[in-house]
């Protein structure tokens, strides 16, 4: 792993907290549709529901079957739930990739591997402790058939570890029922595979570790979602009538979700009719034009995709943008560049969503942390799309979207009226002496628009090609400039509206953090270990564009900042330095981008090392810099 | 220019229809097309199909891509909502649109470069989806607005100005629809507009897709002396195979079959199609027969046009296919959207 040596620097080696009770990272490395990720999710669940802060992630590989894949589970009373890599506990179920994955254990760590063979001397390690369960001898002496062992296999560690950890049995026990309360013979063969891991565990080994799980209340008021799920639920909420949409992992799950709720809560119990269209599409390009075309008409509209389905809807969002209709696009970021890497995260879409499409074009984009904010943001997507009269991207990634996340519950507040922002009504057109589209402009720099089928008199052409303030067509330089000046007068007039930044201030700070997205939990984790080694740092979460006061306010309130982002280009280091008035020079970034999430020791080891570069010019030349985490 | 005013002088015969409006409400701006530019003979000729079908101007909604032929919806009904979207983007638009508000009328214009080369993947699937729309391919085998290279229409063998002949297959647009399941399928010729205007009016009673394929000469790129796209080409290999007449539902509809007729098609709103003249054995309903009657007859270089193939039943229209209500999906009551909180936190019990 990544132990680089920080020694020499003021404040003191990377080191994180000891495990212990509630406070440890456990990997499970299986082998892609086997049956592990139902497995997996059940730990992950019986631990929320034992009231203990959590967090899941899967670490999939891009196929169906057969390639390796890891689940990690970390489980942190304080709440740190962001990833981390320093695991306490593999269980290796693969024999394909034991020999990486025993190597990732920490020193005193455990392995629990399959026994029913042995384990070549090649891979054994003094210094973490092997528990072998001959889980393929079990299987085959407790159960029938081929399948049914293999799935089995997973459901026996989870008994091994039930009893490992200590997880609550009654829990357990309760998630069996409502999984298989209709099924008794499933019912009866989990829990049978439940118990002889468990049995077997306490029969051979010490239970449970030192780490270990002891019952809180911590997780009450919460609840367990994924951000595509909680995107779908504010699109639901937001009264979004048409979805159009082309499959793309990470997004395909907001759509499938946003189907379920919709047949769910939107079909009429006596006609069997449905309240909202979703179309399949032929592809993104198509996907984003049935989006605008629906707007245009005046529905509530949405897509999700991801990078790919970005660059190919640039086309049409400069329409959008351009002719002034509202759309909602839902980026569920992934690895890029091209195909790059579809099963794995990334915040690299920054720039080209900022400035989707040809000529000039700038966007709002809202950047949710956790599905919580997905939900919440999504519904704000719908708002700020119709009062502005232009596309809004909602930038969420694999990590927030596909992987359940311990989140409040989501609130909603019946009053909530949508914002359908300045469309006339038929009454309103009548009363015009004569309707033009593009004036007069409100202090938001909005003109009023009408929709088809409302009135004669609202009748106009839109078009993505000159026009005036008027709506006709043009060429005239000062005609076509009249209006792109106000389209920027627009999207400026946004930063007041969108999310605002969440700023934190630590008395005694000397520099500022900036993050966004997803980085969040790892980077306030990083902060409090700085913190407690006397390293102080405000912090900014950037939560939209364009960036309000509030952004300019914290740019300007220290000399130094550390930018971390999850892509290579530093790319919102760059829409700071382009879209405020803040100085190159004093932003640093803090890079991570190989494809997991992101870790707090990736944010301190980065910040460590650039800091003494500011106290102390002189200082990174008397010392051996450490490797930069990758 | 869209913006120069068109002169005031009228001719004569303006009846008003039944919503009391004459041609001249169904009219736009002033045409920017080159003089005797097909496009515009065909402008008429939706002009005319709308006022005639008492269509209300400000129910429709006129989409186009980007070409000489998606320019033209702003020649016509200057009283409906019209978009000039992007090259070979429109299909997707129209289909957003008629998702968002079934009650409205849509016609597509376009190009045969709009169509079938940007755009083909786009109009294929919106054939398809079987999306209420009528949909006038505008078809001169050229680019007429990027100045004369070959599109996809051209037929092998069919010399450009400079006298270079194409050498790729074409694309048929008719055969094409045909094969995607089209429920409507009609060319015609921007010349023969007693053809046209029925045809326009039955697609646009039409529920689904109505695919009009209308030849319609270039006369700046493409009408010399070796293109099949050609005034005089197409006058003297055009075939008027299929004769028909449209039948409102508001006429009185006689049960018997009107002298000569051979056969008549219901629309869904109730109005007829009926068939006076087909080629002996010819059933414009059935389109293994028409795709075969079509390869045939098209192997000698003839064009027939006529309203070639009618089914509305063929396949459902994307609205029935998608179960949504009547009521467009646009005047829907928020509240009926919303589930609300109470849902929201009995579904998140589910969550724990
Ligand atoms: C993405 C894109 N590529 C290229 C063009 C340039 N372009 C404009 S119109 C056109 C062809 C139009 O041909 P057609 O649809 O047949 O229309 P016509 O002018 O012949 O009526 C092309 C290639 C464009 N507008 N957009
Ligand atoms: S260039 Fe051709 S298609 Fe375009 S307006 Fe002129 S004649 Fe019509
Ligand atoms: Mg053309």
């Amino acid at each position: 792993m990544h132990e680089g040596s920080l020694t020499g620097l003021p404040s003191g080696p990377y080191k994180e907290a000891p495990s212990g009770p509630n406070d440890f990272a456990i990997k499970l490395a299986n082998v892609n549709g086997t049956g592990s990720a139902s497995a997996n999710a059940l730990l992950m669940q019986a631990i929320f529901r034992m009231g203990i802060p959590v967090s899941g992630k899967n670490l999939f590989p891009s196929n169906i079957q057969g390639l390796p894949t890891w689940y990690e589970i970390r489980v942190n009373a304080s709440g740190h739930t962001a990833r981390t890599a320093r695991y306490d506990l593999m269980v290796a179920m693969n024999a394909e990739t034991y020999a990486a994955d025993i190597a990732e254990v920490r020193w005193g760590g455990w392995v629990l591997y399959d026994s029913t063979g042995p384990l070549k001397k090649s891979l054994q390690r003094p210094d973490v402790t092997f528990l072998g369960v001959p889980y393929a001898r079990l299987c085959l002496e407790n159960f029938a058939g081929a399948r049914e062992r293999t799935l089995m296999k997973n459901i026996v560690y989870v008994g091994t570890l039930a009893a490992l950890l200590d997880f609550d049995m009654s829990v357990l026990s309760g998630m069996l029922d409502e999984k298989f309360g209709k099924k008794p013979a499933l019912r009866e063969s989990n829990a049978k595979a439940i118990q002889i891991g468990y049995d077997w565990a306490k029969e051979h080994f010490q239970c449970p570790l030192p780490i270990r799980l002891e019952r809180m209340n911590a997780t009450a008021d919460s609840i367990l979602i994924d951000g595509n799920t909680a995107t779908a639920l504010g699109a639901l909420y937001a009264g979004a009538t048409v979805a159009a949409w082309y499959p793309i992992t990470p997004s395909t799950s907001v759509l499938d979700a946003f189907k379920t709720f919709c047949e769910r809560y939107r079909v009429d119990k006596a006609t069997g009719e449905h309240r909202y269209c979703i179309v399949q599409a032929e592809d993104e390009l198509a996907a984003i034009g049935m989006v605008i075309g629906a707007t245009w008409a005046g529905a509530r509209a949405f897509t999700a995709t991801s990078g790919p389905g970005i660059s190919l809807m640039g086309e049409l969002v400069g329409l959008a943008y351009y002719a002034e209709i509202p759309a909602v696009i839902v980026d569920v970021q992934r690895v890029g560049p091209s195909t790059g890497m579809p099963t794995r995260t990334q915040q690299g879409d920054i720039l080209l969503c900022a400035y989707a499409s040809h000529g000039d074009t700038k966007h709002i984009l809202l950047f949710p942390s956790n599905p919580g904010e997905c939900f919440h943001f999504a519904v704000a997507a719908f708002d700020l799309a119709e009062r502005f009269q232009t596309p809004v991207f909602m930038l969420s990634d694999l990590d927030i979207g596909m992987n359940d996340w311990v989140v409040p519950k989501l609130e909603w507040n019946d009053a909530y009226k949508p914002d359908r922002g300045r469309v006339l009504t038929r009454d309103e057109i009548a009363a015009l002496p004569k309707f033009t589209r593009y004036s007069p402009e409100d202090k938001l720099a909005v003109a009023a628009r009408t929709v088809p089928g409302v009135h004669e008199k609202g009748a106009f052409f839109t078009r993505g090609s000159g026009h005036n303030k008027l709506g006709g067509y043009t060429e005239i330089p000062e005609e076509y400039a009249e209006v792109m000046e106000r389209l920027s007068r627009k999207h400026r007039a946004a930063a007041a509206l969108v999310p605002p930044a969440v700023i934190e201030k630590r008395p005694g700070a000397t520099f500022g953090v900036i993050t966004i997205g997803g980085c969040d939990l790892a980077v306030r984790e990083a902060l409090e270990q700085l913190a407690a080694r006397g390293v102080k740092a405000d912090s900014m979460r950037i939560r939209a564009f364009p960036f309000g006061d509030d952004v300019e306010a914290f740019l300007a309130s220290h000399d130094h900042f550390f930018v971390v982002e999850q892509n290579r280009d530093a790319q919102l280091r760059s829409l700071l330095v382009l879209e405020t008035p803040v100085a190159k020079e004093k932003l640093r970034s803090v890079l991570a981008y190989g494809g997991f999430p992101l870790q707090a020791r990736q944010v301190v080891e980065g910040i460590l090392a650039q800091l003494p570069d500011i106290e102390d010019p002189d200082f990174a030349d008397r010392r051996e810099r450490p490797r930069r985490a990758s | 220019m869209s913006y120069i005013r068109k002169p005031v002088a009228r001719h004569p015969s303006l009846r008003a229809n039944a919503l009391g409006l004459t041609l001249r409400d169904y009219e736009g701006a002033m045409s920017t097309m080159c003089a005797g530019c097909g496009h515009d003979s065909i402008t008429a000729a939706i002009v005319r199909a709308f006022h005639e079908t008492d269509t209300p101007p400000y129910m429709v909604a006129k989409l186009s891509g980007i070409g000489c032929s998606s320019k033209t919806p702003t020649y016509f009904l200057s009283g409906a909502h019209g978009f000039n979207s992007a090259h070979g983007r429109m299909p997707a638009i129209a289909t957003g649109a008629a998702a968002a508000n079934r009650a409205l009328t849509l016609i597509g214009v376009s190009g045969d470069g709009d169509s079938l080369s940007i755009g083909i993947g786009q109009m294929s699937h919106a054939i398809r989806r079987n999306v209420n729309m009528l949909y006038v391919l505008e078809n001169n085998g050229v680019y007429g607005l990027t100045k004369g290279q070959f599109s996809a229409s051209a037929d092998p063998g069919s010399k450009s100005k400079r006298g270079e002949p194409n050498t790729q297959q074409s694309i048929d647009p008719v055969l094409l629809a045909l094969s995607l399941g089209a429920t409507f399928v009609a060319r015609s010729f921007s010349g023969d507009k007693d053809q046209l205007v029925p045809i326009l009016k039955a697609g646009l009673a039409h529920r689904g897709f109505a695919l009009v394929d209308v030849v319609s000469p270039c006369v700046t790129f493409n009408d010399h002396d070796g293109s099949t796209k050609s005034y005089l080409y197409t006058r003297e290999h055009q075939q008027a195979a299929i004769e028909m007449s449209f039948v409102p539902h508001r006429e009185e509809i006689v049960a018997q079959y009107a002298p000569g007729t051979t056969r008549e098609v219901a629309m869904h709103d109730g109005s007829l199609v009926r068939f006076s003249k087909v080629p002996d054995g010819y059933d414009p309903t059935d389109r293994r027969m028409v795709m075969d009657w079509l390869l045939e007859h098209q192997r000698s270089g003839a064009i027939p046009t006529g309203l070639l193939f009618l089914d509305p039943d063929a396949n459902p229209e994307m609205h029935a296919a998608s179960k949504t209500p009547e009521m467009p999906l646009t005047d829907m009551p928020y509240d009926k959207l919303c589930p609300g909180s109470a849902a929201l936190d009995a579904l998140q019990r589910g969550y724990r």
